[in-house]
């Protein structure tokens, strides 16, 4: 956790920014990326290694698939393995969700029944993962759009199950905790409050955009942080105190500029709020 | 495998693949997941065949992409490396409407993203070569790179095509109509690509295989007898298309 304390606001990195990135040399700014874009050779790679040079980095993954009902790819795991390894980040983390089945990947964060069964199995998934990477990961809440039948646990109640069966931390995403809230109908506020607050170890803020064929919020990447989500991250941070916390942009991509102003909101916020006694 | 989790999964999948209406899938929350997974993979073809895209333009790109998702989702979760098996899918779409070079196009394009994923490999340095007897030389297998794609296109001026749509440049207005081979390279910076002659193909294919240099020189020479052998070995280490020497024990 030590390491962790050191990390401010950060910016999820897009190869349109990679010199910006290179060029800048604000204080406690970290980058985030999605390891399934680096576990090729060439270019990136190289590119990635320079900027982490400078600043900490994050592995995001998306593509873990914790939520499946069969262990993680082995080449897969290998490949994030061997990335860590190399990069050495700051923070590794995966989604509470499924995305690759039955050796086919569908590009998306799926959800499903929050069931005895499924708790099992993804611990058995963090779990392993945990072992091939040899250290903690830390697992994001994912938004949602569906009503599913069959949970047997309220989504901050398994997380905490799974932070005490494997010790890994916690990635909040405090605008997937807004669009989901509108979404299935619940309060962000109640939902923040029972969240396992010791076991974050990352925040993340991010855009969302209105679905133009219903009345569901999409969590989207493609926007500025809105006011309702940033009214409840400094609720949040008010109440546990600063964590790392990452602007997420993955579409519409503002300027390198745009975005590190947006950042520098974070940054401030953080430091304005106090580690609780 | 865990029944329940793996029926739901099963169940899930089916819906966002074959369109079912039933269950979850009747939500409107539904659509956004099918959206996703869909639009995640055109997107991802559509990034990986550029110069495509730029030929026939977004539409018919996504449409036809979109229906080879629907068949071929993804092998793995690295979506630079998706559209294996793509210009062969697109080919008949292409030739449908008018387009027969455009499955050599994609081809290309999947050659550069080949050579932009390879692992980093040092490059033969030409100081290697100096002192070598012309005997030492002609002994010597010479192989490409493992960041180096090459290909003879027989039929298209595809590297004219190509280069110029891959660097949003106009076409010029003359082409001519024969085929053209391309080189490509990729390195810690990027690629760099050149155009190649049939006999430089054949040389390349041939090191590939491992044949010496004299006899990957004779094949060159047969495919194009014409062939300036100096000329092509100082074009191919001038792109830094080889690989350290591999001298005979």
């Amino acid at each position: 956790m030590n390491a962790l304390h050191t990390l401010g606001a950060g910016l999820s990195l897009k190869a349109e920014h990679y010199a910006q990135a290179l060029g800048c040399d604000t204080e406690h700014l970290w980058f985030e990326v999605h390891p399934e874009n680096y576990m090729v050779g060439g270019p990136r790679l190289a590119w990635l290694e320079r900027i982490g040079a400078g600043h900490p980095l994050s592995l995001h993954g998306v593509s873990l698939s914790l939520a499946a009902a069969a262990p993680p790819d082995p080449l897969h795991l290998q490949r994030l393995a061997a990335l860590v390894q190399r990069l050495q980040p700051a923070l590794v983390s995966e989604h509470l969700a499924w995305s690759t089945w039955r050796g086919h990947y569908h590009p998306d964060l799926l959800p499903f029944p929050r069931s005895s069964e499924a708790l099992r199995r993804i611990t058995d998934n963090i779990q392993r993962t945990q072992d091939a990477l040899g250290r903690p990961i830390a697992v994001e809440n994912p938004s949602h759009y569906l009503s599913l039948e069959g949970h047997d646990y309220a989504e901050a109640e398994f997380l905490a199950e799974l932070v005490q069966h494997t010790g890994c931390g916690l990635l909040l995403d405090v605008n997937n905790v807004h669009v989901s809230a509108h979404n299935l109908g619940f309060s962000a506020e109640a939902y923040l409050d029972r969240f396992p607050a010791e076991a974050i170890v990352e925040i993340h803020l991010a855009g969302y955009s209105h679905d133009a064929d219903s009345a569901l919020l999409i969590d989207s990447h493609d926007a500025p942080v809105s006011e309702a989500v940033w009214a409840l991250f400094q609720r949040l941070v008010g109440r546990i105190g600063p964590r790392p916390t990452l602007i997420e942009r993955d579409d519409h991509l503002p300027g390198f500029d745009s975005l590190l102003a947006e950042r520098d909101v974070a940054q401030a916020i953080l430091s304005l709020s106090r580690r609780p006694a | 495998m865990n029944r329940t989790l793996a029926h739901f999964q099963d169940t899930f999948i089916q819906a966002l693949y074959h369109g079912s209406a039933t269950g979850v899938a009747a939500q409107p929350g539904f659509a956004v997941y099918r959206n996703t997974v869909f639009k995640g993979c055109v997107d991802a073809l559509c990034d990986n065949f550029p110069s495509v895209e730029r030929l026939v333009g977004r539409d018919w790109l996504a449409d036809v992409a979109g229906r080879y998702a629907r068949q071929y989702p993804p092998p793995d979760a690295r979506l630079i490396a998706y559209g294996e098996t793509f210009a062969d899918y697109l080919a008949p779409f292409a030739c449908a409407n008018g387009l027969t070079y455009l499955a050599d196009v994609a081809r290309l394009d999947w050659l550069w993203l080949q050579a932009f994923c390879a692992e980093q490999a040092p490059a033969l340095d030409v100081a290697e070569l100096a002192g070598m007897t012309a005997s030492d030389l002609a002994r010597c297998t010479l192989q490409p790179r493992r960041s180096a794609r090459w290909q003879w296109f027989a039929e298209h001026p595809v590297y004219t095509l190509w280069h110029h749509n891959r660097l949003a440049q106009p076409l010029p207005e003359h082409i001519a109509w024969h085929g053209e081979g391309v080189l490509l390279v990729g390195d810690v910076e990027g690629v760099g690509w050149q155009a190649l002659t049939e006999g430089a193909c054949a040389f390349l294919d041939a090191c590939a295989n491992g044949h010496d240099l004299d006899r990957a020189s004779a094949l060159a020479l047969q495919a194009e007898p014409g062939l300036d052998f100096n000329a092509l070995l100082g074009s191919l280490l001038g792109a830094q298309a080889l690989a350290p020497l591999s001298l005979p024990r």
